[in-house]
């Protein structure tokens, strides 16, 4: 098992200021500072609902207070390989709408694509601005040892939690100034206004003057809510609701108390599903009536695209690596983790035989649900799943149980080391930019290797050292 | 220029957090004036109940004690204008527009919103006072919050439109309990109880010592009726608050260049109340004035939604 | 044939709807067999013209109104010249992958009797294949109008053994598919055979894509490939996707609906 920050006296150098203000501090007064850290964001109204669940609406994600920490030479690593995967999968969506290259080259099957409910018939020949689909590209990263940095997930709809990314940062900012003295820390805090030059450049062609750009949420009830509220805040934009929208003459208009008045840009943060009950579907009540027609004849940009979710379909994943070298003639910088396609043949004997041992996930599924964990299953769930798998092999994926690397943390019986894992987030627009920082997500129960945090995960501030 | 639904629930912010504090005005009075001698008989926490509106709420013929009005007024989750219901109703409208709202005021809004969850009516009876002031010193704090920190533009008219208006209507709802009371005995008017009656009204306001300032010690009825309808300096005064909420209707038409009916019936409605008198205000009657001035004001309160947009 | 075209479809509400948002796909295509003379849209007197083309090569209109209205009056009307093409389908502006179409959807998701049904219409070559099923759809699924509804699927219509020209297309397209030939589900009209008192209505087939030829039109209904008398108006996966009017209204109550079709051969 990795320690990202090693044990003394081999304390890794990227943490040697973490691992000193650590011991210095002791953990009676980080346990207390925890506390009060938490008390912090529940004032402050930082609260993430899970969905499905009767949970408290406004159940606050913990936050652990020990830095997870990247050095600058980890981080060239992350920048580039992250932005060659968000640019390689931006270039398949484009692809994929048009005229397929990869798919005629035999690269990536056919039905997976075509036959993939992700995909929409009614985005073909649409010419989104710039190209670009997938405009926020959150990337799920997780190490195993010093130099493997491996790609989980990628995710190309409406990746949350940046908000974490930006107020971690800040409450560790408000509450331990001192130690951002003692290190070198690259700043986060230009990432709503990255975000909102993304979308500035992503402007339907007809738009000739400063786009009007807003955020669309589908209200208070949804578990990122605070995020849009947060993130449209920071950007200065309109938070708008479905009911705030309407379309007319072609154009979306949003309701003011000036009357109506026109949207250009749309960074929705709603699923497409509910996105438009003339194109999607029928019963949703939510929505706006007409706007997909809209987007499609260039009367405004809606970002991430309609139909952007097919590039993080999980069987999609498996040849991303591949969409680099076919579309950027590059070689990934970062690997996938090895997995294996239960729709092969082989593939699926090996997973049937392996059960134990592997992590199987369902290809449509997320958040860490209707997922097996094959060392921490019975005999029985495994028989079960594979029953599962056998009915549908096309569904299923399985990676090996990777031995995610772990950081400090603060539990209840002192200093523990937790698996995490790693988001950061990178905007597409013309331009593509990167944030020096992400979210990382702690599973807080000792042993435990989900980190979601509808399943007990935690959150907590990443550094990145400046360059020395 | 800002959305229609951010303005109605900014509207109703403002709307929401003024009746949590009318509601703890209007306990405030009932506690006091029950504490007069002779009240046992009286049912003055009915006449409380009825100028809140929550009559309805109580069977009609078991006696209203404190412990239901202190439940329907504070506590009941089904009266929707209860303190309670009042402040999460308030808190809920800063959700919806998180971004209009500075940090400052969500802060004050999102602390303590929860306190009266599972609270007993009898335990909430016992400790009335601390918890009345302990609503006041919120609403202020918001107050003070949104004041402080808010950008003199539209939301914060908005803000204040909604305020004055909820305001109007809970000086008028308070002088109605006045007269709810003084109705069976009408032969004491100007009695010593109807003394500690109608001064019970303005340490309700808040206004001993500014009504003091401004009339001396003279405590008679209709000073005190002038005091609350007509004073222009008096900040919960009828006069005073369309004064404001015509001000910044005026603001708000000169902001987005566009003359909207709402201005002139706030217009004529201030032009009224500064050419009346006290004296003819009880020459037609009270009651009836308070009457016609609280639909008025609900009607007011339409033009001004449906000339910006609201949806509901 | 040339063709005159009038159809109208006439929604009331009552109480009064609050919003209304309509999607309209009701452009006759442009392709090799059919030429399109005149044509216009209007609903309550106004004329819509379309906001794009779809992928499908379709035109799609949209309506919008905000205000209460109690009626939706829509009229497609014009004049439309069309050329036997013994069924196969070329010249249509779409760019849609081929092998979309082998996706099947929740009213086509196949049940072991279409699966068997596929089956059963096996052959060497695909175009015989395709023309048997169309065969053994139409003996299957008897024509007893009114027998099944919009949401009806295509197994419950084959397990039914009844259905309309809706159900016909549904089932051929299910067991195409799962045959491995594309197939995908037409709306547009049908000018019946000279007979008194025939019913004129919209009428829904199906395509299906066949390797070195292309798409080719197949109508179990009636048991042969699209003729002259056919005038299409575009197509989808299944009968919603291709629905040729599809709305979003809140705040009505009860709907009703009366449609009339007339198609007549122009001079």
């Amino acid at each position: 098992m990795f320690n990202e920050m090693g044990t003394k006296p081999n304390v890794r150098s990227p943490y040697n200021v973490v691992s000193e203000w650590v011991e210095q501090t002791g953990i009676d007064l980080l346990q207390q500072r925890n506390a009060e850290a938490e008390a912090l964001f529940r004032k402050i109204g930082i609260t993430f609902a899970v969905y499905g669940e009767d949970a408290d609406p406004e159940r606050l994600i913990p936050f652990d207070m020990i830095p997870r920490v990247f050095s600058a030479e980890e981080w060239r690593v992350i920048d580039r390989g992250v932005k060659q995967r968000a640019r390689a999968l931006n270039a398949f969506l484009y692809d994929i709408y048009h005229r397929g290259e990869i798919i005629r080259a035999g690269i990536v099957p056919e039905h997976l694509v075509y036959q993939n409910s992700a995909y929409l018939p009614s985005m073909v020949g649409i010419n989104p601005p710039g190209k670009v689909y997938s405009h926020i590209v959150g990337i799920d990263i997780v190490r195993t040892g010093e130099e493997g940095f491996s790609v989980l997930e990628d995710n190309c709809r409406t990746p949350s939690g940046v908000s974490y990314m930006l107020e971690n940062r800040e409450i560790m900012m408000r509450m331990f100034p001192g130690l951002f003295r003692r290190e070198e820390v690259e700043p986060v805090d230009s990432y709503p206004g990255d975000l909102k030059d993304t979308l500035r450049e992503v402007a339907p062609e007809k738009c000739e003057d400063d786009p009007c750009i807003v955020l669309l949420t589908p209200g208070p009830l949804n578990s990122a809510y605070y995020e849009h509220s947060f993130l449209a805040d920071l950007m200065g934009i309109e938070l708008v609701e479905p009911g705030d929208l309407f379309v007319d003459q072609g154009i979306v208009w949003m309701r003011t108390t000036l009357g109506p008045q026109r949207v250009d840009v749309i960074y929705r943060r709603i699923d497409d599903d509910y996105l438009d009950p003339l194109s999607f579907r029928p019963d949703s009540m939510l929505g706006v009536p007409g706007i997909f027609d809209v987007y499609r004849s260039g009367g405004v940009t809606i970002c991430s695209a309609p139909g952007a979710g097919i590039a993080d379909d999980k069987a999609i994943y498996c040849f991303v690596p591949d969409m680099i070298q076919f579309y950027l003639g590059e070689r990934p910088i970062l690997d996938n983790v090895p997995t294996w396609r239960c729709a092969l043949k082989d593939d699926l004997a090996y997973v049937l035989d392996h059960l134990h041992e592997l992590v199987v996930k369902e290809v449509h599924g997320s958040g860490g649900y209707g997922m097996l964990i094959g060392p921490k299953s019975t005999k029985a769930e495994q028989q079960e799943y594979a029953k599962r798998i056998i009915a549908d092999p096309e569904d299923f994926i399985a990676q090996p149980t990777l031995d995610l690397s772990t950081a400090p943390t603060v539990a209840a019986d002192g200093l523990g080391a937790r698996h995490v894992d790693f988001r950061p987030f990178c905007l597409v627009g013309k331009n593509v930019r990167l944030s020096p920082g992400g979210l990382t997500r702690v599973a807080l129960k000792e042993g435990s290797l989900v980190v979601n945090s509808s399943q007990g995960g935690g959150v907590k501030d990443t550094w990145v050292l400046a360059e020395k | 220029m800002m959305l229609s639904r951010a303005a109605e629930n900014i509207f109703w912010l403002a709307r929401n957090i003024e009746r949590a504090e009318a509601n703890a005005r209007l306990l405030e009075m009932g506690r006091r004036m029950t504490m007069l001698p002779g009240s046992s008989g009286r049912d003055e926490w009915r006449s409380v109940l009825r100028a809140s509106g929550t009559m309805r709420l109580v069977s009609q013929d078991e006696s209203v004690t404190e412990e239901v009005a202190v439940n329907t007024l504070l506590l009941d989750e089904q009266n929707h204008s209860s303190i309670r219901s009042s402040l999460v109703l308030a808190r809920n409208n800063a959700k919806a527009v998180r971004t209009a709202m500075t940090q400052q005021m969500w802060e004050t809004l999102n602390t303590g919103w929860r306190d009266f969850d599972g609270m007993a009516p009898a335990k909430a009876s016992e400790n009335l006072e601390s918890i009345i002031e302990s609503v006041m010193i919120r609403t202020a704090t918001f107050r003070g919050a949104a004041e402080g920190s808010m950008l003199r533009n539209d939301r914060y008219d908005f803000l204040r439109i909604g305020w004055f208006l909820e305001r109007i209507d809970n000086t008028l709802r308070l002088l109605d309990v006045k007269y709810y009371i003084l109705l069976p005995e009408s032969d004491v008017v100007g009695g010593g109880r109807d003394y500690h009656q109608w001064t019970s009204l303005l340490s309700a306001v808040s206004a001993m010592r500014a009504f003091y300032h401004a009339y001396e010690s003279d405590y008679a009825p209709w000073r005190i009726a002038d005091f609350l309808i007509l004073n222009d300096d008096f900040p919960r005064s009828i006069r005073y608050c369309m004064g404001q909420i015509a001000a910044h209707l005026n603001a708000l038409g000169n902001r987005y260049e566009q003359k909207k009916a709402c201005q002139d019936t706030a217009d004529g409605l201030l032009s009224r109340l500064s050419d009346l008198e006290t004296g003819e205000i009880f020459q037609s009657g009270l009651h009836e004035f308070l009457t016609e001035m609280m639909s008025r004001n609900a009607q007011l309160s339409r033009e001004i939604a449906a000339d910006y947009n609201f949806s509901g | 044939m040339r063709m005159t075209v009038s159809h109208i479809t006439t929604y009331t509400y009552d109480p009064v709807v609050e919003r209304t948002a309509i999607r309209l796909r009701l452009f006759p295509s442009v392709c090799d067999g059919q030429d399109v003379e005149s044509w216009e849209v209007l609903v309550n007197g106004e004329t819509v013209t379309p906001l794009l083309r779809s992928g499908f090569g379709d035109d799609e209109a949209l309506f919008m109104r905000y205000d209460p209205i109690s009626e939706l009056n829509i009229v497609a009307r014009g004049v439309v010249e069309t050329r036997d093409t013994s069924g196969v389908v070329s010249g249509l502006p779409d760019v849609t992958p081929v092998g979309v179409f082998l996706r099947q959807t929740p009213l086509t998701r196949p049940s072991q009797a279409i699966l068997d049904l596929g089956e059963g219409a096996q052959k060497d070559d695909a175009l015989d294949e395709l023309h048997e099923l169309s065969r053994l759809v139409r003996q299957e699924v008897d024509y007893v109008s009114g027998s099944t509804d919009a949401d009806t699927t295509a197994a419950q219509a084959l397990n039914l053994g009844r259905g309309v020209c809706q159900d016909h297309a549904h089932v051929f397209c299910a067991a195409a598919r799962s045959r491995g030939h594309p197939a995908r589900y037409v709306a547009g009209y049908l000018l019946p055979e000279a007979e008194e008192g025939a019913l004129h209505q919209t009428h829904a087939w199906a395509e299906a894509y066949v390797l070195g030829i292309g798409w080719i039109g197949f109508d179990p209904s009636n048991n042969i490939c699209p003729t002259e008398r056919y005038i299409r108006l575009g197509c989808g996966l299944d009968s919603r996707d291709a629905t040729p009017i599809r709305g979003a209204i809140s705040g009505g109550g009860e709907e009703n609906l009366v449609a009339s079709v007339v198609i007549e051969q122009a001079q």
